[in-house]
């Protein structure tokens, strides 16, 4: 817990108590978490703290999901941080969108805590196998969750 | 003056037999008049010396002219010429006469004589030694050589005269001039006359005969030839004739005009004169009767025509009354009094009734007969008017009724233009008014329906632009409640979001530890927030496919794969049922569709057929429709089972059988109304055979590959 070489997620949500609640599992689960409550905030947060990954809910204010995420892509600094889109719009389009934007993943909300530990966890040790030796060596040990 | 000369005389005497002279010397000794005695001379000359034109006149005593006593071939005209007078000196013929020659008149030279443009020779017949001429002999001859017998016969007349002439009664008789006034007379008829003996040899004949009978020097060819022919015709005609039996006898002859070669027909009408003296004659008068017979032929023609003509009238008569009878309308004639004469059999019953009929249907007929006249009357006053219209009401004698009619009057003039008859035909109008009325209602029926059908249609379109209006109002608030709810779903699922999360961390014991009477409670609120989001998640989907905004994500896999994932995902389920739970799949074609939402529809069928079966087994089954290109996955249940009047209502939306709030199953109540939703989505069906207390077989259909709906 609190390990500073445990993954840090960032975890980006306008609505506090989801923020908060998402931000105390994810500690509860042994990740390290950073939070922001829009878009602006997320680009800063980001290139401040270097996430491993970002959790980015979509509907925002200043700055939605959307933009925040192709801005994050686009940037080769930040580019390679993989992106889980939290969106709680299922109609049609929000799923491609989200795609579109350039983020890796989603989640639809609402999205019990475990199981979205559950896709940070496949998305990291995704990453970690497709960047394995890379310089940052951050190795996390599995959290495995039962489903 | 005619140029006279001397005949030079021939010397051939003796060139004719004695014997031939002697019987003439006979017969003119035995002569008791001078006329028989000179015909007799004359006919010997024709006869013996070939001089066939030859005439003989005297002076006589009694007359001032020279008398023709006889003659031979001399022209009729000549003859009637021949007028003479003896003291006329100067006159060549009497200068001929008191020469003692003889004198031969060229052709040339007897313009002044009755034989003007013939040649003859003319001798004086006179005693010996008588210084005055009785008379004289004129023969026809073209050249100045005489005849030797000639001479002779004119010695032989001169010889007799003196005797025959002393006769008593001759002298003083005014025979010559009789005689020529019958010729003039015998002329003077326009119809041939002949006088033949009775074998037809010719004697006398007047003017008209000789153009049919003799064909002058310089006669064509052809008129010689119709000369002959109408010789020889006559000549049969009268051997033929009764004329040896009868005094008269009345025949028709056929005989050719010489000139114009045409035929002539004639009424030849002879009768026999006999005479003391000079035997039988026959005198024969024709009357050309070709007019007569043309006439006659064609009266007789005009008369046939007349009799077919009659006939022909009658039978149009005859078929005119077959026409007016037949005719089903009245037809009338009436004279201008108004009396009718004449009526065909329908008229008959209009105005006329036996005496026997009832009072009512007399006092019909007359009603109908004054209503006529009275018609008649108004024709009468239109003068100049040929044809006339009016209507009259009749009726129907027999029956009383109503007889209303249209009246047309035509008039008939006589040729003076007076008014002879009216022809009136009746026709009946009551069919026509009848139709007339039904035509109106009809006409007024017609214009109400289309009245109605304009109304109904008016209404119909303004109910259409109403409905229209309605349709897209109604798509517009669909459209808006779609949209609402997708938003309040969101809503809902934010705070709910939260719920769930915390509710997780404390039962995960993320805050502490729990105890066992709060995590009771805590369990209740995850269960029941779960429903809820299961409710939102179900009515979204319903939203969705509503508003068209379920897309469709068309992948190629097994349905046997299918059905396994499904059963593995149930399999807690299964376990805990305590259900044969079985799969009965069989090979089946690639299908290309949306495997999502076909595995949602299995997935919701399963978990319904496991909810709703206490005891006994569960089947999963597929079957394929190669024909239709259809397959088929069937679940069956020994569940509960469904009442066939509740089986329509399952799949519509919140529907459970059991719809009290405490109902004893859990769930949406959303499940297969989504479930149909999806299959249609698809191209397939969810079909359903039920019966309750036995189980329930629930059977999706797809297609194998999506079809362009």
């Amino acid at each position: 817990m609190g390990d500073t070489r445990n993954p840090l997620v960032l975890v980006v949500e306008d609505y506090q108590d989801a923020r908060e609640m998402y931000a105390a599992y994810l500690q509860f689960s042994g990740y390290r978490v950073a939070e922001a409550a829009n878009g602006l905030e997320a680009l800063d947060k980001t290139r401040e703290l270097m996430p491993d990954i970002i959790l980015m809910d979509l509907a925002l204010p200043k700055m939605d999901g959307w933009e925040a995420t192709r801005r994050l892509k686009a940037d080769e600094q930040t580019r390679h941080i993989p992106i889980v889109a939290l969106t709680g719009h299922a109609l049609a389009g929000h799923a491609e969108g989200a795609r579109q934007a350039g983020c890796d993943a989603f989640v639809t909300k609402p999205c019990l805590p475990d199981a979205l530990v559950t896709e940070i966890e496949r998305m990291l040790s995704a990453r970690r196998s497709e960047t394995s030796g890379s310089r940052r060596g951050t190795r996390t040990q599995g959290k495995t969750k039962q489903t | 003056m005619s140029v006279v000369t001397n005949t030079p005389l021939l010397s051939s005497a003796g060139v004719h037999s004695p014997e031939a002279r002697l019987a003439l010397a006979e017969a003119l000794l035995a002569a008791t008049d001078l006329q028989s005695f000179a015909r007799q001379a004359l006919d010997w000359l024709a006869y013996h010396a070939g001089v066939d034109q030859t005439l003989v006149a005297v002076a006589d005593p009694a007359s001032p002219n020279l008398l023709l006593i006889a003659d031979h071939g001399i022209p009729s005209q000549v003859l009637a010429d021949f007028v003479i007078r003896r003291d006329e000196a100067t006159h060549p013929i009497v200068r001929a006469m008191d020469r003692a020659e003889g004198t031969y008149f060229a052709a040339a030279a007897s313009r002044e004589t009755p034989l003007a443009g013939i040649g003859f020779h003319a001798f004086p017949l006179r005693q010996d030694g008588d210084a005055a001429s009785l008379g004289l002999l004129i023969a026809v001859a073209s050249s100045p050589e005489v005849h030797p017998d000639v001479l002779w016969v004119a010695r032989q007349l001169s010889r007799q005269p003196g005797r025959l002439m002393a006769r008593p009664g001759l002298a003083e008789s005014g025979f010559g001039q009789e005689r020529m006034l019958l010729y003039s007379i015998i002329n003077a008829v326009t119809d041939p006359i002949l006088l033949t003996d009775t074998e037809g040899k010719l004697i006398i004949a007047n003017t008209h005969a000789e153009k049919l009978f003799a064909a002058p020097e310089d006669a064509s060819e052809g008129w010689r030839r119709a000369v002959a022919l109408n010789n020889m015709l006559f000549s049969a005609a009268l051997s033929t004739s009764a004329v040896t039996q009868t005094d008269l006898a009345r025949r028709e002859l056929l005989l050719v005009d010489p000139l114009e070669g045409s035929d002539l027909l004639f009424e030849l009408l002879s009768s026999r004169a006999k005479d003391e003296r000079q035997g039988t004659y026959v005198v024969s008068i024709l009357r050309n009767i070709t007019d007569l017979a043309r006439a006659r032929e064609e009266i007789e023609e005009s008369y046939r025509t007349l009799r077919l003509a009659q006939a022909e009238v009658r039978d149009e008569r005859h078929r005119l009354d077959l026409i007016i009878d037949s005719v089903a309308d009245p037809i009338l004639v009436t004279d201008p009094e108004g009396d009718i004469v004449l009526m065909n059999e329908p008229a008959e019953r209009l105005f006329n009734v036996p005496v026997t009929a009832s009072e009512a249907a007399q006092r019909n007929v007359r009603a109908n007969g004054a209503n006529l006249t009275s018609f008649v009357s108004n024709v009468l006053t239109r003068t100049g008017e040929q044809r006339y219209r009016g209507e009259i009401q009749l009726t129907d004698p027999s029956s009383g009724r109503a007889l209303p009619v249209e009246a047309l009057a035509g008039t008939i003039l006589s040729e003076q233009g007076e008014l002879v008859w009216v022809v009136t035909i009746l026709h009946d109008l009551t069919e026509a008014l009848e139709k007339e009325v039904l035509y109106e209602r009809l006409k007024h029926a017609s214009a109400e329906l289309e009245r109605k059908v304009q109304e109904a249609t008016a209404e119909l379109a303004q109910q259409n632009e109403l409905l229209r209006r309605q349709h897209i109002e109604l798509e517009q608030a669909s459209a808006l409640k779609s949209q609402f709810l997708a938003n309040i779903s969101h809503e809902f699922r934010t705070p709910l979001n939260a719920i769930l999360g915390y509710t997780h961390m404390l039962l995960h014991g993320v805050t502490g530890a729990i105890s066992e009477p709060q995590r009771k409670s805590l369990t209740r609120i995850d269960s029941n927030s779960r429903h809820l989001l299961a409710l939102i998640n179900d009515i979204l989907d319903i939203t969705r496919i509503e508003a068209g905004r379920m897309p469709l994500n068309l992948t190629r896999f097994r349905v046997t794969d299918l059905v396994d994932e499904v059963m593995s995902e149930l399999e807690p389920i299964i376990r805990r049922s305590n259900l044969a739970v079985t799969t009965k799949t069989r090979s089946l074609p690639m299908v290309k569709t949306d495997r999502q939402k076909v595995k949602q529809v299995v997935l919701n069928l399963l978990s319904n057929a496991l909810k709703f079966t206490p005891s006994g087994s569960v089947t999963i089954a597929t079957t394929v429709d190669g024909k239709a290109g259809m397959v088929g996955i069937i679940v069956r249940d020994t569940g509960v089972g469904i009442p066939e009047e509740s089986q329509s209502k399952i799949f519509e939306d919140f529907r459970q059988l059991d719809n009290s709030p405490t109902r004893g199953y859990g769930g949406t109540g959303l499940g297969l109304s989504i479930c149909r939703r999806l299959a249609q989505m698809l191209g397939g069906s969810i079909e359903l055979t039920s019966r309750l207390g036995e189980g329930s077989v629930f059977t999706l259909r797809l297609p194998v590959r999506p079809r362009r709906r």
